[in-house]
């Protein structure tokens, strides 16, 4: 159990600037998932942390401890790669056993631990196998198995869902989330996937091209993106976006594009009012939009033309042209829409965003 | 296999076999018969009365008699056995080191250095030897099995290089890592999982490089000379090729007896060899 902090953490590859100041405090036990797009500098960052990359530039620390020039076997940190890196020529408990064998432990204890994190997992009729007869849910359970028994300060996890398939994948999950809970280590996770990040973290960090975006808790993500980037990032489907003009009236702000015409609410008007008559940004939710009854508001409302119709079941994601602006609603699957209809949708006031259109950062 | 009609896989799969395979397997049927065919036979006429080439009813073991008592050709074997083993395994331990430093190490350099030591095994072997007989002379180990010992690797470790240097690029980096993670030092992670893995890898290598050992001739001519010196490549063709005298019964004989040892190497690790050629690592 400790703590990882990263001061100031830069990684160039000869010309690329792959990882860019990145300050990080991780809390003791928490569960920190690095999301972000391909090639953000998520996985080059945890590998920095493991050791695997020499850091460039900067300070990470491991419980007070600069491990910059500590190799990844003294850094007591256990991993658990995408394609799951088990030793191909050795059984399941061979396996578990290898990183306690190399720090010397007694065969009683190695056996022990063994045991024991294999009734963790559920794995204990896989122990003499070779990974090559374990199906791919069961080859990452060793994975996990492995690290377990080391017992370490932290885990890191690169992407290790990915290559399982859909239902596996969210079965894992929810294990991942329990067995943390369980074992309470510091664990730093990897992936692309928005979703297994917002249900795994504690907290969550945006990355995108090498630099931290935000840093918060799923729902302040959610609720309160930084900038346009994890706003879109996060959620899904994703959020709207339109170019609107602000426009002031006495006290009334409004945004403005060809076709939509919404009155900021009090507070995101009196954010809005410095920036009259600027290009701005507009942002909401498809789950905050609705088809538009005689509650609603006016200002509030307005007309878009169906192009798709999506039935999931559970909802119906309509995509929609507003003006010059594509907009996906998510609308009550009891009502009936067919494409190339005319309708009149409302949005929830305050959740609406708001973005600067050149700094791209929220209002 | 060809799908389709019988005449189809008949043309374009039965009949190409089975000619490649007579190609293949004839020389070795000629050698086998010829060497227990009496020398009666051997040096008769083609167009005499009962001309039989391709079989004989009166078999002998003279040939192989006369090549054990009258030649050393038990010396021979011994010498090229212990050449070709011996430089195989510096050549595979050197291989080895070698490949995993190109395929792991991130150093300077390391990619002009493999295509060097790549070239290295283009330059020809007749071309080398002569430079080499210089040094083998100064370092005056003409006639003596070191003087193959420690040339043949000039060829060899290139190869070998090469060829462990693929193998070990094909398995995955993360094993490594893992493994380093889990507490091991490069070393370690080298020595319990890396080469582990590698084993097919190294197999092959090993067998190819006994097998270009076994064989070799020119090195061998030039710088042995003493008769009980001699490997059994050219021993064989310097005793019993005597002026324009063929002593083809024995000749062949030696010739069979000296390719036993490389069938049943290849025989014996046949199933690693195909996966090092083939270089599949299943995670």
């Amino acid at each position: 159990m400790a703590e990882v902090s990263l001061h100031k953490l830069n990684k160039r590859f000869e010309a690329f600037h792959a990882v860019k100041d990145v300050d990080l405090q991780i809390r003791d036990k928490e569960f920190i998932v690095l999301v972000g797009p391909s090639g953000c500098g998520k996985t080059t960052t945890l590998r920095m942390i493991a050791g695997l990359e020499a850091v460039s530039d900067g300070e990470i620390r491991i419980d007070d401890t600069v491990v910059n020039e500590v190799p990844p076997m003294d850094r007591d940190i256990a991993m658990v790669f995408q394609n799951y890196a088990l030793y191909p020529h050795m059984s399941v408990a061979s396996n578990m056993a290898f990183g306690l064998k190399m720090r010397k432990f007694q065969k009683a204890e190695i056996n022990e631990r063994i045991k024991r994190a294999a009734g963790i997992l559920g794995i204990e009729s896989l122990l003499g196998r070779k990974p090559r007869q374990l199906s791919g849910g069961q080859r990452q359970r060793v994975a996990l198995g492995r690290a377990i028994v080391r017992d370490p300060k932290v885990f890191l996890f690169d992407e290790p869902l990915s290559n399982l398939d859909a239902k596996l994948r969210v079965q894992m999950r929810v294990e991942l989330k329990k067995l943390h809970e369980r074992l309470g280590t510091t664990a730093i996770y990897v992936t692309h996937d928005q979703v297994e990040a917002m249900t795994l973290g504690d907290r969550v960090v945006v990355m995108k091209d090498g630099v931290v975006q935000q840093v918060g808790e799923p729902l302040e993500l959610y609720n309160n993106p930084a900038n346009r980037f994890v706003a879109g990032f996060i959620g899904s489907p994703a959020m709207n976006f339109a170019d609107v003009m602000l426009t002031g009236n006495g006290g009334q702000v409004t945004a403005e594009a060809p076709g939509l015409r919404i009155a900021l609410p009090p507070d995101l008007a009196d954010r809005g009012r410095p920036h009259l008559g600027r290009k701005m940004t507009l942002g909401i939710r498809p789950e905050n939009i609705h088809v538009a009854g005689p509650s609603d508001e006016a200002g509030y409302c307005f007309d878009a033309g169906v192009e798709v119709v999506e039935q999931l079941g559970s909802e119906i994601l309509l995509d929609t042209r507003v003006g010059s602006a594509l907009f996906v609603a998510s609308i009550d699957p009891t009502i009936r829409v067919r494409p190339h209809e005319k309708l009149r949708l409302a949005l929830k006031p305050e959740r609406l965003h708001l973005f600067d259109a050149e700094s791209e950062k929220a209002l | 296999m060809i799908e389709g009609a019988l005449w189809r896989r008949w043309m374009f799969y039965n009949i190409p076999l089975i000619l490649f395979v007579f190609v293949l397997l004839f020389p070795f049927y000629w050698m086998i018969v010829t060497s227990f065919r009496p020398d009666g036979e051997l040096y008769r006429p083609w167009n005499a009365v009962n001309y039989m080439p391709f079989w004989t009813n009166k078999p002998t073991f003279e040939h192989f008699r006369y090549l054990f008592e009258e030649t050393d050709f038990g010396r021979w074997m011994v010498n090229t056995m212990f050449i070709a083993v011996t430089s195989t395994l510096i050549s595979l331990f050197c291989g080895v080191l070698a490949g995993y430093a190109l395929a792991r190490l991130n150093f300077p350099f390391a990619g002009s250095l493999g295509t060097m030591i790549f070239i290295t095994y283009l330059v020809p072997q007749t071309l080398l030897f002569i430079p080499l007989a210089e040094i083998i002379r100064n370092f005056h180990l003409g006639d003596t099995p070191w003087s193959l010992i420690l040339t043949y690797p000039t060829f060899l470790i290139p190869f070998c290089t090469w060829l462990m240097m693929g193998y070990f690029k094909a398995i995955p980096k993360e094993l490594e890592e893992c493994a380093r993670i889990d507490g091991a030092s490069r070393w370690k992670a080298m020595l319990y999982i890396i080469i582990p893995i590698a084993v097919p890898g190294i197999l092959s290598s090993g067998i190819i490089a006994f097998t270009l050992s076994w064989n070799e001739f020119i090195y061998a001519l030039v710088f042995l000379s003493s008769p009980q010196e001699k490997t059994v490549a050219v021993g064989v063709t310097s005793e019993l090729i005597r002026g324009d005298v063929f002593f083809w019964g024995s000749l062949m004989a030696g010739a069979l007896l000296g390719s036993v040892p490389v069938a049943i190497v290849y025989s014996f690790f046949v199933e690693h060899y195909v996966s090092g050629l083939t270089g599949s690592v299943k995670g």
